[in-house]
């Protein structure tokens, strides 16, 4: 095994990584503060690679050539649209279903998804969608012969996912927002006692939740140039196994377990084989499941009687 | 609640109409309507560039359209409620909804349900509508469909009423009677020309969801598993039958009595160790094992045949086939009967077998209500803790629903393999468990003739309406997040069975 073989597998695994974290993140907060599986949420991620791309095309009709200003146009519209389709879904299908049985969300989540999922299909056809590439290149590390080749997107991605996770914490940890939040993790009915709008901060949980999905929705599409109505299938499970992996419900968890899931699936692609890769994603997600239903970071569920 | 009313009438009654909150709220939804749904639906993606549609037909995928739409809607919604009239009528049918179902089951009296009637009336118009067929004036095939469908679901309501003890049943006759017209109808309609090929392969696909159905109602609707890899089992017994007639030079008749048992050992495998887990843990978890078959389907190549499929042999009459040329040693049906050869007689025998096989499920499963088994299941999707504290192992118990459940799957599974003679592994992919968890939710969790209704009208009517086969997956999202919300209970609420008092004269 040579080391810089492993070292580019990593690379790729971080890279990969770093979305999963992303999109996790939507998964365990929404989990975390209502306990329910949002299963549209890999959709949304779906929706905003297409309204980047709409982004983007729309920049470049205006004859904008500045490619930094195109991306931080595209990344602030696809966040803004993306975060009031959070916002859209909880309001008209989750909250009529808050004080039901766990079944009901459920269901009703997988009933969006198939309508996100189909509309999208209808409104923009079947086909495969692409974007140009915008950041070309790359640099090595290492000697010619043995090298790490790491892609200036890549080491984007990885930026910009660790600024937006940076944000994030901040934004749980240092403001008023973030102890409302915490609060209402901890106990909704307290912190409603307490006078805290917990109806405003599920939504904000699912605005939050969309936006960190529509940053990893730009970063995946300007990285791979295509896309289709069903990435969010795959890309959802896979992120919702790096959720379970660090502990559904834990914030630093989510990044962690999409760090790990990342790597190990680039591992298993680069050194067993790249046609089993999703089963053993997967088969991660039910191990875990299986064995360590809190996770990395999680704390057990305590069942209440 | 009078002084929420009381509350309510000051409150409407002080303010009065405003419309200038209206008009706030309206233009509020309209504009986020437009915000959300315009790029998606007025920008049309094509290569790096797109194409901006502002009238864009139809209205569904035009998001200017919609807000203004959306807008309109709000708007009246929002005046509605301000009166007293649509106030008190907004809250009634509030009540009905996912939100108050506390108080819907201190609802004393249940509404009388008119179904024997309503059959027979459906009936009746299907009949009116075969002699309409017969003069050409609509599609006579579908029209004898019909027929069947309707006395199909009679006799699936027969098997299923609740049953008084010690009172008459007038279903001891009458479920034998339409099983035998439900058996021989068929027959004699094909030979008459009357219900052509096609239908009868209609009708196959919409017998083998219905046991689908029936299998998943009894994971998810009776014992609250939400299982969301089911179609595993259905591949199970699917790629049984395939491979074993490839590997093992299995027919069809041997595939379909050790499919079951097959698919409940997997189930067993599957359930063990998930079983243990939350709900929601579980139907991510059977996700997740429904795709993993899928995946090794589609990339073991060499033993399944990867995506090009593999082809799964027809059922034989006694020894006789169905071909019209017999393998070595074999006689073709046609021949020994000897009737001029049709690929009609497969598909009618497929059919038959088939009826037969969900009549007796149907009893069977019916039966398993009333047993303690069954009552376990519905005990422990109510209330787990109070379960275990009564003593049941509720391990043991959901695993029998599981296995239970895969044992229907997995007979499905062959039936569908042998009907579309080739199977490949993407008739088993999420979307397919989705449909059947749409036939159960839609149905009624729980209730059979809710799910054997629902299973036919989610299959039968995209071949009807095929114009709007576009917008088929669309429609079954929108039921299921409506259903969730206006009717949690399904089209027809189950009815549990009950056993008639015991308590002579309580006074």
């Amino acid at each position: 095994m040579d080391s810089y073989i492993l070292g580019q597998q990593l690379v790729n695994g971080l890279t990969l990584g770093s979305i999963y974290g992303l999109i996790a993140i939507g998964y365990t907060m929404v989990y975390g503060i209502i306990g329910m599986i949002n299963f549209a949420h890999g959709d949304v991620y779906m929706i905003s690679a297409y309204i980047s791309a709409i982004a983007l095309a729309v920049v470049s009709y205006f004859g904008v050539q500045s490619i930094p200003f195109a991306l931080l146009f595209t990344l602030i519209i696809t966040m803004i649209i993306t975060g009031m389709y959070g916002w859209s879904i909880e309001r008209t299908v989750y909250r009529p279903l808050r004080s039901t049985n766990r079944l009901a969300p459920l269901i009703s989540a997988i009933g969006v998804s198939l309508v996100l999922q189909n509309y999208v299909q209808i409104a923009q056809g079947p086909n495969v969608q692409g974007v140009p590439t915008l950041i070309d290149g790359s640099f090595r590390v290492g000697t010619p012969e043995h090298f790490v080749q790491i892609k200036y997107m890549s080491l984007m991605i990885i930026v910009i996912s660790i600024l937006a996770m940076g944000i994030l914490t901040w934004l749980i940890h240092g403001t008023s927002l973030g102890r409302q939040f915490r609060a209402t993790q901890q106990d909704r009915k307290m912190a409603t006692i307490l006078g805290i709008n917990t109806t405003r901060i599920i939504s904000m949980v699912f605005v939050i939740g969309s936006v960190m999905a529509a940053i990893a929705g730009v970063l995946v599409t300007l990285n791979y140039g295509s896309f289709d109505f069903f990435i969010g299938f795959i890309v959802g499970i896979k992120a919702f196994s790096a959720a379970v992996l660090g502990g559904i419900g834990s914030l630093p968890g989510a990044m962690l377990g999409g760090l790990l899931l990342g790597i190990l699936e680039s591992l298993f692609s680069g050194y067993v084989s790249s046609d089993y890769k999703d089963v053993f994603s997967f088969s991660v997600l039910v191990l875990v499941l299986i064995f360590k239903p809190s996770g990395l970071l999680g704390r057990p569920a305590v069942e209440k009687v | 609640m009078t002084t929420a009313r009381a509350l309510d009438a000051i409150q409407t009654q002080s303010t009065g109409i405003d419309f200038l909150h209206s008009l706030k709220e309206a233009s509020i939804a309209g504009i986020l309507t437009m915000v959300v749904l315009g790029p998606i639906t007025n920008l049309v993606l094509d290569q790096y560039d797109f194409h901006f549609y502002p009238l864009r037909e139809p209205i569904l995928v035009n998001g200017i359209m919609l807000g203004f739409v959306v807008a309109l809607g709000r708007l009246f919604f929002s005046l509605l409620v301000q009166t007293r009239s649509g106030h008190d009528l907004m809250q009634r049918i509030g009540r009905h909804s996912a939100v108050s179902t506390d108080t819907d089951h201190d609802r004393p009296r249940r509404k009388k349900r008119h179904i024997v009637p309503a059959l027979t009336l459906s009936l009746l118009a299907s009949a009116i509508l075969a002699t309409l067929g017969l003069t050409g004036a609509i599609h006579k095939g579908a029209a004898f469909a019909l027929i069947l469908v309707v006395l199909f679901v009679w006799l699936s309501y027969g098997i299923s009423v609740p049953k008084r003890r010690g009172e008459p049943n007038s279903w001891r006759i009458s479920v034998p009677l339409l099983f035998a017209a439900g058996f021989l109808l068929p027959i004699v309609l094909n030979q008459a020309g009357l219900l052509p090929k096609v239908w009868l392969s209609n009708l196959t696909l919409a017998l083998i969801y219905v046991l689908l159905g029936l299998g998943l109602n009894i994971v998810v609707g009776m014992a609250g598993l939400l299982d969301l890899g089911y179609v595993a089992f259905y591949a199970v017994g699917a790629y049984f039958l395939a491979l074993g007639a490839q590997y093992l030079e299995m027919g069809f008749w041997t595939a379909l009595v050790l499919a079951p048992l097959l698919a409940a050992a997997s189930g067993a495998i599957l359930g063990f160790p998930v079983l243990r887990m939350h709900g929601d843990y579980l139907a991510i978890v059977t996700l997740g094992f429904g795709e993993i078959i899928r995946l090794v389907l589609t990339n073991w190549v060499d033993f399944t045949g990867g995506p090009n499929g593999m082809p799964a042999p027809a059922p034989t009459f006694f020894g006789l086939e169905f071909s019209r040329r017999a393998s070595e040693g074999h006689e073709p049906f046609h021949t020994f009967f000897n009737l001029p050869y049709s690929g009609d007689y497969k598909a009618l025998f497929i059919y038959l077998i088939l009826f037969a096989i969900v009549a007796i499920m149907l009893r069977f499963l019916n039966r398993l209500r009333y047993m303690p088994i069954g009552r376990s299941w519905e005990a422990l999707r109510e209330d787990e803790v109070a379960c275990r504290s009564l003593g049941i192992n509720h391990v043991n118990v959901k695993l029998s629903a599981f296995m239970l459940g895969a044992v229907t799957g997995g007979v499905a599974g062959v039936f569908f393999a042998t009907y579309q003679g080739f199977i490949n592994p993407s008739s088993f992919n999420f979307f397919e468990s989705v449909l059947i968890l749409s036939i159960v939710v839609l149905g009624g969790m729980g209730s059979t003739l809710g799910i054997i209704i629902a299973a036919l009208a989610l299959t039968l009517l995209p071949e009807l309406l095929r114009d709007f086969a576009a917008y088929r997956v669309l429609i079954f999202g929108l039921l299921m997040i409506m259903m969730m919300i206006w009717r949690p209970y399904g089209l027809i609420r189950p009815r549990r069975p009950t056993f008639p008092a015991r308590v002579p004269h309580a006074q």
